[in-house]
C-alpha cells in the first residue's frame, strides 16, 4: 500500500557510527543504547570533538564503532582515563561507556572520585545485572535471588551483598550536574532514555559538568531469556529493584 | 646560561619535567617521593598545566593514559608499592604505544618494606613488572643534576619511540640537595606533532587508541612492529659512564645511588694503588651489555654492587658470559654499604 515517494525515513544509521558491525548478541540492549548514543552525538553535532572510551566488557569494541576518536580503557578505569583526557584537553567531549562490573565493581573508586570532582564528562552506565562478556557471572547489580554462573543458587544477599544502587550513590555527591536512571524495555522508555543521553551530553557541551546516565539493560544470553521476555522482566522486576527517574538535575 | 639552583633530586626531576613541557601530572602521596607531588602541585598550574591528586596510583596511571592519548606530555611519580599498583596501567600504555614518564623513587621491600634507599625494583622496572611482552625505557640517575637531565631525556625518548619511560631513583637521591643546572623551558607548542593523538576527528579519519586485538596474527604483528622499535632503541640509546676503566683489574658495575658510592670506592682504591674501575649503567634498559662485555675481556673480575640481592647482577652475568669472574656484593632492606666495605670486597678480587 505504501509507495516509496510517500515514505519518510524513520530509521537510519546514525552518521557518527562507522560501518563496523556490532559484536553484541542479537536482541541485546547494548546495541540499542550504542545507537542511541550515536544519535545523540549526531543531534548535538559534536562528532568532531568527541572521544569515546570503551570499557572492558561486551562494549569493548565501542572505541572503533563511532566515527569519533576512540580509546579502550583497562577494566574499570574509564573514569580515570576520561579525567586524563578532559584535563589534558578541555575542548574534547569525553564519553565513557561502561558496564556494571566495570563501573560498579572493579572501577568503583574511579567512578565515585571522578563524579565527586565533577569531572566534565558523560558516563553511560549499562546496568544489565550481570557480567555479560565473561559468561554471565554475578555483578554488583545482580538482583537478590537472581541466578548467575557464579551464584548458581541465586544471589544470597547475606553473603554476597545487595544490588549496588549506583545512581543513588552518585546522587549523594555535591558535584554531579545530572544523575538519572533510565530503561529500554519499551518504546516510551527508549524515547525517555534517548532524551536523557542527549541532556547529559548537552550539559557537557554547556560546561555544566559531570553526568551519569544509568540504563537498565538486558542480557538475553546471560539471563537465558528471549529478548521480549527479558524486556518484560525489566518492566516487572528490575525496575522494582532499581527505580527509574532523575535523581539530580543541576542544569 | 643555564639556571642554577640548589635542589633535591625529587625537586630537580619535577622542575625538569615542567621545563621539558610536561603539562599534566597525576600522583598519589607516598614517601620518599612526596616532594615531587607537592612541587607539581605548586608549580605545574603556574606553567599552565594540570596537577591532580588522584584517588590511587591505579587511577593516576590511568589518568596519564588518558592525557597521553590526548597528545599532552604527562608524568606520574610514586615509590615501590605504588609503582606495583601502576603495573597494569603501564602494560596498557606500552600496548597502546603511548608515551608517558613514570618516576619510581624506590624504597625497601617487598611489601610495605621501609622508606630507606633500595634497588629491589630493578626486575620490575626492566623485565616487565606488568603483563605481556613489553619494554620500558629505564633511566637511572645518580645525582640531582643527572636526575634533572634524565627527566628531560625521558620525555624526549618516550615521545620519539612511543614507549613509556621510567626513571628508577631511590630515597637517598630523591632527598639529597645539590646544585643543579636546569635546562631552558620548552614550549609544548614547539614539540614534534603527534598526529595519532585524540584531538577530535575533525578533517581527518578517527584515531583509535587501544592495546586490544582479538585476532592473534594482528596482535602478533603489532608486537613485532613494537619490538622492531625496541631493537632500534637498543642500537641507539644505550648510555653508561666509565671511570678509570683503561687499566682496571677489577671492574665495579653499579647504578644510581650505588653507582655514586662506587665512584668514591674507585677514588679511594686508586689512592691506595688498587686498579679498580667503574662502569655505571645510565640506561638500565637498554642495558649496556656490550661495553661490559668488552671490559670483561681484560679485567680479572666484574664485581656487581647493588642495594638488592642481585638483580642487575643477572644482566651483568649475561654480558660477561663467563669471560671472567662475576662476584656480587649487596645489601638489602635499605641498608647502604660504606665505601670501605666495598673496597674490602674489591681487594678480595685483585
Ligand atoms: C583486570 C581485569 N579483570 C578481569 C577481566 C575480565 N573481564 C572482562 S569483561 C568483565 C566483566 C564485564 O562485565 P560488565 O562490566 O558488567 O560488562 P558487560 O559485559 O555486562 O557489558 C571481566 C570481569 C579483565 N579483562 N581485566
Ligand atoms: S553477553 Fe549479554 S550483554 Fe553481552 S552482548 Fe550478549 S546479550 Fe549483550
Ligand atoms: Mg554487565
Amino acid at each position: 500500500m505504501s509507495s516509496t515517494d510517500t515514505m519518510t525515513k524513520v530509521f537510519a544509521r546514525p552518521r557518527s557510527l562507522t560501518e563496523k558491525p556490532f559484536t553484541y548478541c542479537p536482541g541485546c540492549d547494548h546495541g540499542l543504547l550504542t545507537r542511541i548514543l550515536a544519535g545523540a552525538i549526531d543531534k548535538l553535532g559534536i562528532q568532531e570533538r568527541t572521544v569515546i572510551i570503551a570499557p572492558v566488557g561486551c562494549a569493548v569494541f565501542a572505541y572503533e564503532w563511532f566515527r569519533c576518536d576512540g580509546i579502550q580503557a583497562s577494566h574499570g578505569r574509564a573514569a580515570a582515563v576520561a579525567t586524563g583526557l578532559k584535563r589534558a584537553n578541555p575542548d574534547l567531549i569525553v564519553i565513557s561507556y561502561q558496564g556494571d562490573g566495570d563501573l560498579a565493581a572493579i572501577g568503583t573508586a574511579e567512578t565515585i572520585h571522578a563524579a565527586n570532582r565533577g569531572e566534565a564528562i558523560t558516563v553511560i552506565f549499562v546496568n544489565n545485572q550481570i557480567y555479560g562478556m565473561t559468561g554471565g557471572q554475578m555483578a554488583p547489580t545482580t538482583l537478590a535471588g537472581q541466578r548467575a554462573t557464579s551464584c548458581p543458587e541465586g544471589r544470597d544477599v547475606r553473603t554476597m551483598g545487595h544490588p549496588l544502587p549506583v545512581a543513588e550513590m552518585i546522587a549523594t555527591l555535591a558535584a554531579p550536574a545530572y544523575v538519572t536512571r533510565q530503561s529500554l524495555h519499551d518504546p516510551k522508555h527508549v524515547a525517555q532514555a534517548t532524551k536523557a543521553v542527549e541532556k547529559a551530553l548537552r550539559y557537557q557541551v554547556e560546561g555544566k559538568g559531570y553526568s551519569l546516565v544509568e540504563v537498565l539493560s538486558t542480557c538475553p544470553t546471560g539471563w537465558r531469556m528471549p529478548p521480549a521476555v527479558a524486556h518484560k522482566h525489566v518492566a516487572d522486576v528490575v525496575t522494582g529493584a532499581f527505580p527509574l527517574g532523575d535523581l539530580v538535575d543541576r542544569g | 646560561m643555564a639556571d642554577r639552583q640548589l635542589m633535591t633530586g625529587n625537586e630537580a626531576m619535577a622542575e625538569a619535567a615542567i621545563r621539558a613541557g610536561c603539562r599534566t601530572y597525576f600522583g598519589y602521596p607516598i614517601t620518599p617521593q612526596n616532594e615531587i607531588l607537592e612541587y607539581m602541585a605548586a608549580h605545574l598550574p603556574r606553567a599552565g598545566g594540570t596537577f591532580l591528586q588522584a584517588e590511587s596510583e591505579v587511577a593516576a596511571i590511568n589518568m596519564c593514559y588518558g592525557a597521553a592519548a590526548a597528545g599532552v606530555r604527562t608524568m606520574t611519580s610514586s615509590s615501590s608499592p605504588g609503582v606495583s599498583l601502576k603495573m597494569e596501567g603501564i602494560s596498557y600504555l606500552a600496548g597502546a604505544d603511548l608515551p608517558c614518564v613514570i618516576l619510581n623513587v624506590a624504597r625497601g621491600g617487598p611489601g610495605l618494606g621501609n622508606i630507606a634507599p633500595a634497588q629491589g625494583d630493578y626486575f620490575q622496572a626492566t623485565k616487565g613488572g606488568g603483563h605481556g611482552d613489553y619494554r620500558l625505557i629505564v633511566l637511572a640517575p645518580s645525582t640531582a643534576q643527572e636526575a634533572a637531565d634524565l627527566a628531560g631525556l625521558a620525555f624526549d625518548l618516550s615521545d620519539q619511540y612511543r614507549v613509556p619511560a621510567l626513571i628508577l631513583a631511590d630515597g637517598m637521591l630523591g632527598q639529597m640537595m645539590e646544585p643543579v643546572a636546569l635546562p631552558p623551558h620548552r614550549d609544548p607548542a614547539t614539540l614534534p606533532p603527534k598526529p595519532w593523538a585524540l584531538t577530535g576527528a575533525k578533517g581527518r579519519d578517527p584515531n583509535y587508541i587501544a592495546s586490544f586485538a582479538l585476532e592473534p596474527t594482528v596482535l602478533r604483528d603489532l608486537n613485532v612492529r613494537r619490538h622492531a622499535r625496541y631493537r632500534e632503541i637498543e642500537a641507539r640509546e644505550v648510555r653508561w659512564e666509565e671511570v678509570a676503566t683503561a687499566d682496571a683489574e677489577v671492574l665495579l658495575v653499579a647504578y644510581g645511588t650505588m653507582g655514586r658510592i662506587a665512584k668514591t670506592v674507585v677514588r679511594r682504591g686508586r689512592e691506595r694503588g688498587i686498579r679498580v674501575g667503574l662502569l655505571r649503567p645510565i640506561t638500565l634498559w637498554p642495558f649496556p651489555y656490550s661495553p661490559i662485555r668488552k671490559l670483561a675481556e681484560r679485567v680479572r673480575a666484574v664485581l656487581t654492587v647493588e642495594l638488592s640481592a642481585g638483580q642487575m647482577w643477572e644482566d651483568v652475568r649475561l654480558a660477561v658470559e663467563g669471560r671472567c669472574a662475576t662476584p656480587f656484593y649487596g645489601e638489602m632492606g635499605g641498608v647502604v654499604p660504606t665505601p670501605s666495605e666495598i673496597l674490602t670486597e674489591v681487594m678480595r678480587h685483585v
